[in-house]
């Protein structure tokens, strides 16, 4: 699956996307604890409480499920307009 | 019309645009632009940088004016929001909404530019003596969130 990370947070990474292959549907709160297994920088930027995710272009949750073919994002709290 | 660009905008096009779109109908066009300034966050700042989420922002802002649609009689919109570097004094964002009567645009474009500051995935980066990503008010939530009401 494809993950994407603006902003801050891919500032942060120095990253703004990765691929990762899942054998099995899971939760986005499963993918986010295996990017926080990475070690620094991915364990403390991902841990921030104010993360927000979105699914293949939609809000999500930690607890959206997600398959092998979804895009899946990880960003700060917006700051447009 | 919504619009995620780079290029400026000029606003008597979009004014004529609505004008435009609803002819004999229109009897009230309101307009929101915004400007880089050079006091955010921090105090000194010279220029702004704006990312966004190509193909989700665009999605968002159709979302947020099918929402205004629901709510007031509107007869055309626009929103046009720039991303990329910008420097002071140059144009943000423009919202634009036409209908019937003043109290359905001026309630509309303020709704829409509300919803486009909270949910909108785009961010801001403020470039000055240090550069900084502008942090989420949690004034720009409550206004929003009072259309709820």
């Amino acid at each position: 699956m494809k993950i994407l990370f603006f902003a801050s947070l891919k500032e942060r990474l120095d990253c703004s996307e990765l691929t990762l292959d899942i054998e099995q549907p899971c939760s986005i709160a499963q993918i986010r604890e295996q990017l926080i297994n990475k070690g620094e920088p991915w364990t403390s930027a991902l841990s921030a409480a104010n993360l927000l995710m979105a699914l293949n272009q939609e809000v999500a949750t930690s607890d959206t499920q997600v398959t092998q073919n979804d895009e899946l994002a990880f960003f700060p709290p917006v700051t447009g307009g | 019309m919504i619009k995620v660009q780079t290029e400026d905008f000029d606003i008597t096009e979009i004014h004529q645009y609505l004008r435009d779109a609803a002819p004999a109908k229109t009897g009230a066009i309101c307009m929101f632009t915004g400007l880089v300034r050079e006091f955010g966050d921090q105090s000194d700042v010279r220029a702004i940088e704006l990312e966004h989420y190509p193909g989700m922002t665009e999605k968002q802002l159709k979302h947020i004016v099918n929402q205004a649609k629901d709510r007031w009689p509107i007869l055309a919109s626009c929103i046009i929001h720039r991303v990329g570097e910008l420097r002071l004094d140059e144009q943000i964002v423009a919202v634009a909404v036409s209908s019937s009567h003043r109290a359905a645009a001026f309630e509309a474009c303020s709704f829409i530019m509300d919803y486009l500051k909270r949910d909108a995935t785009i961010w801001k980066k403020e470039l000055g003596e240090k550069n900084h990503w502008v942090e989420a008010k949690k004034s720009d939530h409550q206004k929003a969130d009072a259309w709820h009401k």
